[in-house]
């Protein structure tokens, strides 16, 4: 994969004059980049080999699904901003010393121990293009560059004072942020619309995860961008770039809240074949396989609820007790196989696999109340309230009591009471299903010794056992459309209006009939004139 | 191109540090601060005058799941009380604590959200409609009092690794995470731009100042961003630029030279293993109890906030199928002896977990008292009886007397009260201004007089 194409053109771009401040109807709103997209905006503008240490510890705020949508509601705390300077500090220091000159930084100054204004204005408007996503305006340029006389003055260093003002802009609003300018819609002068750069970025980080590349900024500098045409060609552009797989990943680690590994906490003692590498491999399998399965095979994303295609590590195999066979990729680097689950087997799709069973289960037991409410939440878009205060919970929740053996004999009894059981009638009979998987994924028959019933239903659809749950759950019509909401709420970082949920319904319409693939729909959203609208009070 | 064109007088240093010529930087605080014999603002840390006492600290304390109904209210109020049997574990620093019983968080008819709603209302004085809704907490309104002039606003961390596990706000735009690794936490304090304040040689790092000016500059664009910014967006825009503030004052405090503190002395770092089983927590907490206690004798931080971990605690026993918080609902009340006895347990663990908090703040001694002296640690919890989500009898501690600002050693039975009057009586105590605090039937306006000195 070409990760990284002319390198030393990305900072030989151009300095442009304009001001990227403009009217007085605009208005600004601001998005708070993840941590990924922090760092592979480092990365693409300075290249791979920068370390960006640590930056993945961020507290993100999960609204409505997505922690894209709590994006635009939250900000950066003092602790936060503390370790973005250090980045920042780090990432200045090796963006400047001597070895990465020559490619990163382009103008020689007059001298190494004095400030160079006319050189460090050509690095600050280079590198600030790219960092803030626009041209920065002359004030902005006039201020980095003050920054690095000073610095370069009172340090004896003209690379120390490039340092202190790439620090400073990347410590930036500018920069953690996504800001999106808005201006007037000269189609509809009522409503506003984002302006050329914050479609750049809008479409960049759906896409890519990550900020516009020089072609994206030089459409958008050019006005291309805003025309339909424009538009199509760099969507088709992004579309047809490796990094789509990385801005598809990003989508599903937020969907199916991948991030929440980094707190799991199944018990090795109880599970000892569920190891890190094995959490590791868990989350990879069910990135690897979507990525195959959407963009690789084009397939329907209702699919993914019944592919028994996937990729497998000998760790993950010994976990789903399934023999590997040896593969070409084996000795490699990453020992991915892929992989069939046999027919008639209960692995099936995204609900068979390790990530979805264990992350949504107690440290040392299965819970078919969280894996149910995760169906329920993340796959038909329904929100399962909590419970409610003074609930006895324990009179039937005794796993020793020998006339309820298993978690459906207890659950039935809990439901009894009318509070309980109008959530846990949204829950248990798709929990229950996926009871054969215990904590750590692994497939059982029994449970304290008693057969488990793996039957169940979804909206009155009966089935027996996960098979059957999985085809219910591609053919419920909710779950395309829950996927599509959250498709475009992921993009906007807003949910839809209910304008744009009328056209959502027709995008919906038509693609339930041909297939719900991946680019057909991000295609659709990407090209509509409505993804780069403002919504004021969005946040 | 001009030369000063957009630049303001706070951005950028006038001066050169060169061969140890003055300097003078356009931060008023650092035109202060750099005089070239370092006294200024050797007087006392943070501004307080030479030998006056030093200045309060405050710290939250939280852990999950409450503790078990009916066997920790002491029967008798006021001072002089007897522990029960569940509380054993505090009997060494009964003298030193507050206990709060029989208080409240009112819901308003808002849905409970469990192991949140109680936590919050205690926090910030206020319980929201649903989760994603949080405002500025106590720490932060007592920290604004309190807390200037330090090297950190204040320090968050938690011991079972999720960093999510904060009850600490400034704004509504989300918590403060928490530090999860005390070596990193370490690093943070004791690292680099530390300067122990018993050392006779002092020297400001042009680095720093630097950095200082850069934070300055992007400090420059606040007021530009904040007039184009959506109404909507101010409030979180603003907290950002609060975080620039911070960290412009925490390097600026690295450029003053400080004062002596003779308590101050630097911990070790030690080695960490970081999980939610009970013996790694509890390493965990006494790690990061010592470095927030060597962190305020060092003058620091004046505010922490340390959770247990999250309300829905993962706390657990090697070999245990479920955690903590899944045992409250699902263990079993023993027939014979009236509770679930993991939970109990358990319970009492967290309580001994806090006597070791406090034991530690009150072995650091300076002059003729202790740090806890001068501190107030506010100790709370999410629900009355987590088995129940419970948002009654809510037990509440406190430890310390804030510098003689609060009495010790009583136990306060409320009947019903509202639990946020027990921050409020802090906040009162510490001298936060302002007659009422909370909102709806949270909201409070008497303190605990009781406690108040």
């Amino acid at each position: 994969m070409r990760r990284f194409p002319r390198l030393p053109a990305l900072l030989a771009g151009l300095v442009v004059g304009v001001s990227a401040v403009s009217s007085a109807a605009e208005e600004l709103t601001f998005v708070r980049l993840t941590p990924a997209q922090h760092q592979r905006a480092i990365h693409d503008v300075f290249g791979p080999g920068i370390r960006v240490d640590g930056s993945a510890e961020a507290l993100g705020v999960r609204d409505r699904g997505l922690l894209a949508l709590g994006a635009r509601r939250s900000t950066l705390s003092a602790a936060e901003l503390e370790r973005y300077e250090a980045l920042a500090q780090q990432v200045a220091a090796q963006v400047t010393e001597p070895a990465r000159r020559a490619t990163l930084i382009a103008c020689r100054p007059a001298a190494d121990d004095a400030p160079d204004d006319v050189c460090a204005a050509r690095f600050v408007a280079r590198a600030g293009r790219f960092l803030f996503r626009r041209p920065l305006t002359g004030g902005e340029t006039d201020l980095y560059v003050a920054v690095a006389r000073t610095a370069a003055d009172t340090l004896d260093d003209y690379y120390a004072g490039l340092r202190a003002a790439l620090a400073g802009m990347l410590v930036a609003p500018e920069f953690l942020f996504r800001v999106e300018r808005s201006e007037p819609d000269p189609g509809d002068p009522g409503r506003l619309r984002l302006d050329a750069w914050s479609r750049a970025s809008r479409l960049s980080f759906f896409l890519w995860d990550s900020a516009p590349d020089h072609l994206l900024l030089d459409a958008a500098e050019s006005g291309g961008l805003l025309s339909p045409e424009g538009l199509d060609r760099q969507v088709e552009r992004l579309l047809a770039s490796p990094r789509a797989e990385r801005g598809l990943r990003a989508f599903f680690s937020d969907l199916l809240e991948l991030d929440r590994f980094a707190t799991l906490s199944i018990d090795s003692s109880l599970f000892p074949r569920f190891t890190k590498n094995v959490e590791d491999d868990a989350r990879e399998q069910t990135l690897r396989t979507i990525a195959d399965h959407l963009l690789n095979r084009n397939r329907d994303y209702r699919d993914l609820f019944v592919t028994r295609d996937t990729f497998l590590t000998p760790p993950l195999a010994a976990i789903y007790g399934v023999p590997l066979p040896r593969s070409q990729e084996l000795g490699g680097a990453v020992p991915w196989v892929p992989y069939r689950f046999p027919e008639g087997g209960s692995h099936v799709g995204l609900l068979g696999q390790v990530s979805f069973l264990a992350l949504h289960s107690h440290p040392g037991r299965s819970s078919p109340t969280l894996r149910g409410q995760a169906v329920q939440q993340i796959f038909l878009c329904r929100t399962v309230p909590p419970p409610p205060p003074d609930v006895d919970f324990s009179l039937l929740q005794d796993t020793y009591n020998p006339d309820f053996r298993t978690t459906r004999d207890r659950l039935a009894e809990h439901r009894r009471n009318p509070a309980c059981a109008s959530c846990h009638n949204l829950t248990d009979p798709i929990g229950l299903t996926l009871e054969v998987f215990d904590a750590a994924g692994g497939y059982r028959t029994t449970e304290n010794g008693a057969p488990i019933d793996a039957g169940g239903a979804l909206n009155g659809r009966t089935y027996a056992g996960p098979a059957g749950l999985a085809e219910a759950l591609r053919d419920e019509p909710r779950a395309a459309s829950c996927f599509i909401e959250r498709t475009f709420s992921y993009g906007a970082a807003r949910p839809p209006t209910d304008g744009e949920r009328a056209w959502l319904a027709d995008v919906q319409a038509e693609l339930v009939e041909r297939g719900v693939k991946w680019r057909d729909l991000v295609r659709r959203i990407a090209r509509h004139p409505d993804f780069y609208t403002v919504v004021p009070g969005a946040s | 191109m001009s030369a000063t064109r957009g630049i303001g007088r706070r951005t950028v240093l006038r001066g050169m540090l060169k061969g140890g010529a003055a300097v003078t930087v356009g931060l008023p605080v650092l035109e202060c601060l750099l005089n070239t014999n370092g006294t200024a603002y050797a007087a006392g840390i943070g501004g307080a005058a030479a030998g006056a006492p030093l200045p309060p600290c405050f710290g939250t304390w939280f852990w999950g799941l409450g503790l078990i109904p009916n066997h920790w209210e002491p029967a008798a109020a006021g001072p002089g009380y007897e522990l029960p049997e569940h509380l054993a574990g505090l009997r060494p620093i009964q003298s030193k604590i507050n206990l709060f019983s029989g208080m409240q968080v009112f819901l308003d008819g808002k849905v409970n959200q469990n192991h949140y709603s109680g936590a919050q209302g205690q926090a910030t004085g206020r319980v929201s409609r649903n989760g994603g809704d949080y405002s500025t907490s106590i720490d932060t309104l007592i920290g604004d009092h309190i807390g200037r002039g330090t090297r950190f606003r204040s320090l968050e961390v938690t011991c079972d690794g999720d960093s999510s596990a904060s009850w600490s706000a400034r704004g509504s735009s989300g918590l403060n995470p928490s530090e999860t690794s005390p070596l990193a936490l370490y690093a943070r304090i004791f690292g680099d731009g530390f300067r122990d304040p018993n050392l006779a040689d002092f020297q400001a790092d042009p680095a720093v100042m630097v950095r200082h000016s850069v934070l300055s500059a992007v400090s420059e664009q606040r007021r530009k961003l904040m007039t184009a910014v959506s109404a909507s967006d101010r409030a979180r825009l603003d907290e950002y630029f609060s975080s620039v503030r911070d960290l412009e004052q925490k390097l600026a405090f690295e450029l003053d030279r400080p004062a002596p503190l003779p308590a101050c002395t630097v911990p070790e770092a030690g080695t960490e293993e970081i999980g939610a089983l009970v013996e790694q927590v509890e390493r965990t907490h006494r790690q990061y109890a010592r470095l927030l206690a060597h962190a305020l004798a060092c003058g620091q931080t004046r505010i922490f906030n340390l959770t247990m971990g999250s309300a829905f605690s993962r706390l657990r026993r090697p070999g245990e199928v479920n955690a903590y918080h899944s045992l409250t609902h699902e263990e079993p009340i023993d027939r014979e002896l009236g509770y679930q006895p993991t939970c109990k347990w358990l319970a009492e663990r967290m309580m001994d977990f806090f006597r070791e908090f406090v034991e530690t703040l009150d072995g650091i001694r300076e002059g003729g008292g202790t740090l806890l002296d001068r501190t107030v640690v506010f100790a709370f919890t999410d629900h009355g009886e987590a088995r129940m989500h419970s948002m009654k009898r809510y037990p509440i501690l406190t430890a310390g007397s804030g510098g003689g600002r609060m009495k010790t050693g009583l136990h306060v039975a409320s009947e019903g009260d509202a639990a946020t009057r027990v921050g409020f009586t802090i906040q009162q105590a510490l001298g936060v201004v302002g007659g009422r605090w909370g909102a709806e039937s949270n909201e409070v306006s008497r303190p605990f007089g009781e406690v108040l000195t």
